[in-house]
């Protein structure tokens, strides 16, 4: 793969980090939603913290989509899980915040993940190959003396 | 509300997000893949020519849609529950859903590799809750 294409996968993997922690604080300020009234959920998007969490989301989906056009859904997926890995290590140097030894653990295991899959083929080629252009060929090795002609 | 149904409650909301986002993942995969790779799209018809081939998929229209729902899922339990509760147990179940789903559905090469992997970062996404 290529230096643009391992950018894109950086890409998804911050700015989905990014987004869930937006929407997540964006929720935290506003009351519970109650199943009887769904349309508060559509009020919430107007919320800062939420609206902000939308816009790098809409980046994630973008840079996501460019990704699962050169790459496998199982290939992208564990490759981006580092942004959880990012998120615990800015959490802890950045914003001084306890982390556990299982977190630590947790962060480990991903890692050894991402370890795992980048290290393997990036796509599955499941196109059958083009009859069409290999016809004549075929034709031409079977009865040279018709072609020929 | 009991402890009983609160639980209940959760693994509810937990599955609604997993397969929601499962169909989503495995919908525009799919489209991604029936499109092809958007940098060359992109080389030929510009970005708007790669823009319209996106959306005028209709594989992409029920992967957004299946997304969506997904979203307001989350947004739905992220106000109900912990972002460290349902944050995790959502992303972690997704990745075993999204593995079988790409075998059975996409026909992906799901080798030991990938499933290792798979495995790998769903306990890992799952130990981050504690």
């Amino acid at each position: 793969m290529s230096f643009r294409r391992y950018l894109v996968l950086a890409i998804v993997t911050l700015t989905a980090s990014c987004g869930d922690t937006f929407l997540a604080r964006g929720m935290k300020t506003l009351p519970p939603v109650s199943l009887h009234h769904p349309l508060e959920l559509i009020h919430a998007i107007f919320s800062p913290w939420v609206a902000a969490g939308i816009v790098l989301l809409i980046g994630f989906f973008a840079s996501y989509l460019t990704a699962l056009s050169f790459a496998d859904l199982t290939y992208v997926l564990p490759a981006t899980s580092l942004g959880y890995v990012i998120m615990t290590i800015l959490a802890h140097w950045w914003l001084h915040e306890h982390v556990s030894p299982w977190r630590w653990l947790g962060v480990l295991c991903i890692t050894a993940g991402v370890g795992f899959v980048t290290r393997g083929p990036a796509y599955t080629n499941t196109r059958e190959p083009e009859p069409v252009a290999a016809e004549p060929a075929a034709a031409k090795l079977a009865n040279p003396q018709e072609v020929s002609r | 509300m009991n402890a009983f149904s609160g639980v209940m409650a959760t693994i509810a909301m937990v599955l609604a997000i997993v397969i929601s986002a499962t169909a989503g993942d495995v919908l525009t995969a799919s489209a991604m893949r029936q499109i092809g790779d958007l940098d060359i799209i992109r080389e030929r018809s510009g970005l708007g020519g790669a823009a319209t081939a996106v959306v005028t998929n209709s594989r992409f229209g029920l992967g957004v849609l299946c997304l969506a729902l997904s979203f307001f899922s989350l947004l739905f339990a992220f106000s109900h529950r912990d972002l460290s509760l349902i944050g995790p147990a959502a992303t972690s179940l997704t990745f075993i859903g999204n593995a079988v789903a790409a075998k059975i559905f996409l026909h992906e090469n799901v080798d030991h590799r990938r499933w290792t992997a798979a495995i790998f970062v769903c306990v890992g996404v799952a130990l981050l809750a504690f």
